[in-house]
């Protein structure tokens, strides 16, 4: 398992330093720094040398490391880092150099805490709260009754709740956020669309709420099974350690006893039917060697009452680029030399809407033969109130002893960053 | 939820260890609250964090140990345990710190101590632990015991014998049928450490425990569902019902939100299926299998990577798992290079005449982009497609030579390294463009591609209308070749003169390579190589001719796939660094145990047929310890290496070693015809591998004719050639030392 979690920054100073286990030295970091850090031309993730490997997530400039020295599980290592930077996220809100510093002694009784000889422990953010904070404990004020209920529930079947949550109003939050791929060929036919999509609920109910969650879902075991008409089909879901897989797996129902606040419910995967909120279609023609014209359309495709916001479109120039010429009737367009793309941005684009985009790029001449990769262009935007999948959520229900009212509210969300592309 | 209050950066500044003796001697008086003393130790913390020794400190650190305060005892705690062992002489003052607090009515208090004292391995302090751990292994809270698990496997790898003889291993089987699931799933993390180890106890499950733990999983954390899962390994299938019945239970976790959960689920699912019949129900396995598989490219990008290399393997063991999901695995612009060149493995895997043009446009679109290692994989995929699929050859074809047009020098390169290939795959089909292709011989510079081209040329020396004046320019620089290319010359050139024997040309030519490759070259092979020709056209050229230029059996692709054996063994592994690296973990990690298939009666005979015994570098005998014989309490062990005989599942060692070797009678059943017939007739294991590629049941053939090779995994990287990432890199003993 784990023998050494380190955190460094970018020069590659050593941050955060926790051996493990005695199979190592702390000089192991200096081999890091010079394998990782300050090679400039890192290709993979995980790097072994010897027995020894390195795994490392990168975080705003900070490297997240665990060094093993056996036939350790990858996925578990890396499971390890990301949740090590959403407890630190929910510790200190953000994971960067200054909040690691600020924070380091508490890091380290964390990291004491969630991993045990290497092996990941309970991390549940909202357990871990309750006896390890940033206000300093005396050890003689935690009264035993209190720690037993701590560890009761740090080792319980629901560990990632207290039991003694208490709100004067109970509110469920549902945010259904879906993520959009697409990859269109230059002729205009999709390589491929689908949708990851998650579930983010934030839940403020007080005691011990048995929720059940319904959708207007089906997941498609088998994709030659027809369903009505109606149902999204999901080809895959995932859902949180509170989730009672075994109830699903049987009845399709999804219950659970929420974390108190926010956690992600569930994640799925949809290809069928996806509805594609903008439509991009791009002509973009090499005049000579010395010009390329563009002219780029988006059209929304959604209804009237809605609209895209933020929309960042980033459209590829030759690298021997001198100037561009840009026109747009809405929003602004720039050209960035240092990316080799002009960034058009649309704040808002209305259902319904078509918007254009034409520019004009002068090139220099240039001696080398090398082919214009034609790097695809990048869409990023978000229509709120719209699934691409279709999917809605049915029902949110609250049980809890007490028989309180809850009030449950629901929002959807479709983006893309960095995954909508359009080739020409 | 605050955290914005700490202000504790200023600490990371280098200090003296004179200061910091001088200010915590000073923070005694007057230090209301230990804010004074807290902040030293801060700073010293920071220090240690920098890699500067603070050990001098140890004494003065250890005064602090009495303050009632839980932070400041945390931070002499992670001081103890950077230097604790070191300074064994003075670690025995802190022992009577530690011992009141194992003794503390907090539970939270009494888990640190037994924590921070495992983690120092210093003879004393392991000494004094066995009583509070003793103690800890059955103290009232479950999360004392749950530390104090993991403690006896700390100890286990500080003092193996003194562990046993302290009868820890057997508190800690115990603990497998704790009432808490977190408590019983760090049992079986610290008794698969202690069984992993190559002097350690044998650690096997039978089915009720193995049931039992199975209950525990759906009340674990996430971690402890993977320890749980991970264990089932232990556990052999007698019968093909048990292992049905297992696999329909553990199903249920590939809808976990963790990926490793997820993952060794799969393990557990494909490592059952070896012990199944019921083909029904492995299909429906291998389809719900898929989804989660793809729903793993939506994690982070290292998730991604790690799921990939995995997929790898699982389609080539079970390709039904994601047969018509070749989409999914097309890259993005923007996936990391890692991620983009696992993909593009995947894509080649799951390409089919059915979507070969789909595969083929995206193929080209690679070879246009940035990255030399991708574009150049791309290329040679599209060679590597032509072969495999002959409708979509034609397309591969014209494909490389829009390639060739480019004139980048290493898409050229490439191009004429998989055409050679493609070459023998089709006789007599593309020789048309060898023009083309000479006319970018200036462009080749490296080794591979030049020999390649070198072939081309001898091979085809009869259609190239220049071939002499070719062989000509290509030998000037012989001397100053590496071997690679001389020996493609010798053999291209004495192909020229037996072409065109009655050329002057190519007598001196060929006179000139084999006088420099007997006489002027140090390298044996090429001096063998160049004796055998001379002796060869000497004696007979009718014969030179017959031996030189006899017809080449066609390239197929079987090559590039893994061997059975070795597959079902390394899918032992999924999820792990052996499935990254496609390596068996004991070949690259010192210390690390091999794994094999384990024989029972309901192990597939193709399976059992195939099976790779593990290469135990065994140093010392296996200490036989009863585990786990949790159902009987008046539990003694001697460590007796006489083995009662297995029955009905009971709670029964096995001898490792004993079980990797099918018994006389299974081996003879599995080497008779009828069984080898039914595996031809698509009627295997049942797996459902009723994949129409042809290549599959000759695979299936091979597997059964070919006895596993010494190195079973020396056919998949050679698919791609030798630029791949991942591999770990071997840099010598003395080296590995260091980093110890």
């Amino acid at each position: 398992m784990i023998s050494a979690f380190f955190i460094f920054n970018q020069k590659g100073e050593v941050l955060i330093s926790r051996l493990y286990r005695t199979d190592l030295k702390r000089s192991i970091a200096d081999v890091f720094r010079i394998q990782v850090v300050s090679n400039s031309d890192v290709r993979s993730p995980i790097i072994t040398l010897g027995s020894t490997s390195f795994f490392h997530v990168r975080i705003n400039n900070l490297y997240i490391v665990a060094v093993t020295k056996c036939n350790a599980n990858a996925a578990l290592v890396f499971e390890f880092c990301y949740r090590f930077i959403s407890i630190a996220k929910s510790y200190f809100g953000k994971v960067d150099e200054e909040a690691v510093k600020n924070n380091f002694v508490l890091i380290y009784e964390l990291v004491d805490e969630i991993c045990d000889f290497g092996y990941p422990q309970n991390s549940e953010a909202d357990t871990l709260k309750s006896y390890i904070t940033t206000e300093s404990v005396m050890s003689t004020n935690i009264a035993p009754e209190e720690s037993s209920r701590i560890t009761v529930q740090a080792t319980g079947a629901t560990s990632w709740r207290r039991g003694d949550v208490k709100y004067k109003k109970n509110e469920a939050f549902v945010d259904v956020v879906e993520n959009v791929n697409l990859s269109m060929s230059a002729k205009g036919t999709t390589l491929r669309a689908d949708v990851d999509g998650h579930i983010q609920m934030r839940a403020y109910l007080s005691g011990t709420p048995e929720c059940k969650f319904g959708l207007n879902d089906k997941l498609v075991i088998d994709k030659n099974e027809r369903g009505t008409a109606d149902a999204v089909e999901l080809d895959d879901c995932r859902f949180h350690q509170c989730v009672r897989l075994n109830e699903f797996d049987s009845t399709r129902t999804i219950s659970f006893i929420p974390p108190d606040g926010e956690f992600e419910l569930m994640r799925y995967r949809a290809t069928s039917n996806v509805k594609l909120p903008l439509k991009v279609i791009p002509s973009v023609t090499e005049i000579g060697t010395t010009q390329v014209q563009y002219v780029v359309t988006i059209k929304t495709n959604f209804s009237n009452k809605l609209s895209a916001t933020n929309v960042i479109l980033k459209i590829p120039t030759p690298l021997n680029t001198t100037s561009v010429d840009c026109k747009v009737a809405s929003g602004k367009a720039k050209y960035v030399p240092a990316e080799n793309v002009v960034i058009w941005k649309i704040p808002r684009i209305q259902g319904g809407q078509e918007v254009t985009f034409s520019a004009h790029a002068a090139l220099t001449s240039t001696t080398t033969r090398q082919v214009w990769a034609r790097p695809p262009i990048d869409v990023d935007f978000q229509v709120l109130m719209f699934t691409a999948s279709g999917l809605i959520v049915r029902f949110l229900k609250v049980f809890e002893k007490s028989n309180y009212q809850s009030i449950k509210w629901v929002r959807y969300l479709t983006k893309a960053s960095g995954s909508y592309q359009i080739r020409f | 939820m605050s955290g914005q209050g700490a202000q504790d950066a200023k600490f990371f500044q280098r200090g003296k260890i004179q200061e910091f003796r001088a200010e915590l001697q000073a923070a005694e008086s007057k230090d209301k609250k230990f804010t004074k003393r807290k902040t030293v130790l801060k700073k010293i913390v920071a220090n240690i964090t920098m890699g500067n020794d603070m050990s001098p400190l140890f004494g003065d650190v250890i005064q602090c140990l009495g303050i009632p305060s839980l932070e400041i005892k945390k931070m002499v705690y992670l001081f103890l345990v950077c230097y604790g062992r070191s300074k064994a002489d003075q670690i025995r003052a802190v022992m009577p710190n530690f011992l009141q607090d194992c003794e503390d009515r907090n539970p939270l208090i009494r888990a640190l101590a037994i924590r921070t004292m495992s983690y120092i391995p210093a003879p004393i302090v392991v000494e004094e632990l066995e009583d509070p751990l003793r103690h800890a292994l059955k103290d009232r809270d479950p999360y004392v015991r749950k530390t104090a698990a993991i403690c006896v496997a700390k100890l286990y790898n500080a003092d193996p014998r003194k562990c046993e003889r302290n009868g820890f291993v057997e508190l800690l089987r115990d603990l497998l049928l704790d009432t808490n699931a977190t408590v019983v799933a760090n049992a079986v993390a610290a008794l698969t450490e202690i069984g992993d180890r190559q002097d350690g106890v044998i650690f096997k499950l039978n089915l009720t425990v193995a049931n039992k733990l199975l209950a525990a999983v759906g009340e674990s954390s996430e971690w402890g569902q993977i320890y749980i899962l991970d264990s089932l390994l232990r556990y052999v299938p007698e019968k093909h019902e048990d292992a049905e019945l297992m696999a329909e239970r553990v199903i249920v976790q590939l809808q976990h939100a963790n990926s490793a959960v997820v993952l060794t689920t799969i393990k557990v699912l494909l490592y059952l299926m070896n012990y199944m019949e019921n083909r029904r129900l492995m299909d429906y396995i291998c389809k719900k299998m898929g989804p989660p598989l793809v729903t793993l490219l939506s994690s982070g990008p290292e998730v991604q990577y790690v799921a990939l290399r995995n997929i790898l393997l699982i389609i080539q063991r079970r390709p039904q798992v994601l047969k018509n999901d070749v989409k999914v695995f097309f890259c993005k612009y923007n996936d990391p290079i890692y991620v983009k060149l696992a993909k593009l493995e995947i894509m080649y895997r799951l390409a089919r005449e059915e979507n070969a043009r789909e595969v083929l446009a995206e193929l080209q679109e690679y070879a246009s982009e940035v990255d030399v290692d991708f574009v150049r994989k791309a290329v040679r995929s599209i060679g590597r497609l032509a072969i495999k699929v002959q409708p979509a050859a034609d397309d591969c074809i014209k494909a490389l030579l829009e390639l060739i047009e480019t004139k980048v020098t290493y898409v050229v390169q490439e191009a004429v390294i998989v055409i050679k290939d493609v070459f023998r795959r089709y006789p007599g089909r593309y020789e048309g463009i060898i023009p083309t292709l000479c006319a970018n011989l200036d462009a080749l510079d490296e080794p591979e591609s030049k020999a390649a081209m070198i072939w081309i040329v001898g091979q085809f020396a009869d259609r190239i209308e220049n071939a002499d004046e070719l062989m000509d320019d290509l030998t000037y620089t012989f001397l100053e070749e590496p071997t690679e290319v001389q020996l493609a010359l010798l053999s291209a050139s004495v192909k020229l003169f037996i072409y065109k024997s009655h050329s002057d040309t190519t007598k001196a030519l060929v006179h000139k390579v084999l006088k420099w490759a007997t006489e002027e070259v140090d390298n044996p092979d090429l001096r063998d190589r160049g004796f055998m020709y001379w002796r060869l056209l000497a004696l007979s050229p009718a014969a030179a001719s017959e031996v030189v230029l006899a017809e080449k059996p066609a390239i197929t692709t079987d090559a590039d796939r893994m061997d059975r054996g070795a597959l079902d063994q390394l899918l032992l592994h999924t999820g792990t660094l052996g499935s990254i690296y496609h390596k068996n973990p004991e070949t690259f990690i010192r210390g690390a145990t091999g794994k094999a298939l384990t024989d029972s009666p309901a192990l597939n005979p193709l399976s059992r047929q195939v099976l790779v015994p593990v290469a135990r570098t065994q140093l010392l005998p296996p200490a036989s310890i009863r585990v786990p014989g949790p159902v009987d309490p008046r539990v003694v062990n001697p460590p007796s290496p006489v083995l009662p005989p297995r029955q009905n599942g009971a709670s029964l060692p096995a001898d490792a070693g004993a079980a990797l070797v099918p018994s006389a009678s299974q081996a003879s059943t599995a080497s008779t015809s009828p069984a080898t017939q039914d595996l031809l007739g698509g009627e295997d294991d049942g797996e459902g591998e009723a994949e129409t590629e042809d290549h599959d049941h000759e695979d299936l053939a091979r597997a059964q004719a070919v006895a596993p090779a010494s190195d079973p995994y020396a056919a998949l990287d050679n698919a791609f050639g030798g630029h791949i990432a991942d591999a770990p890199q071997h840099n010598g003993d003395a080296n590995d030392d260091l980093l110890f």
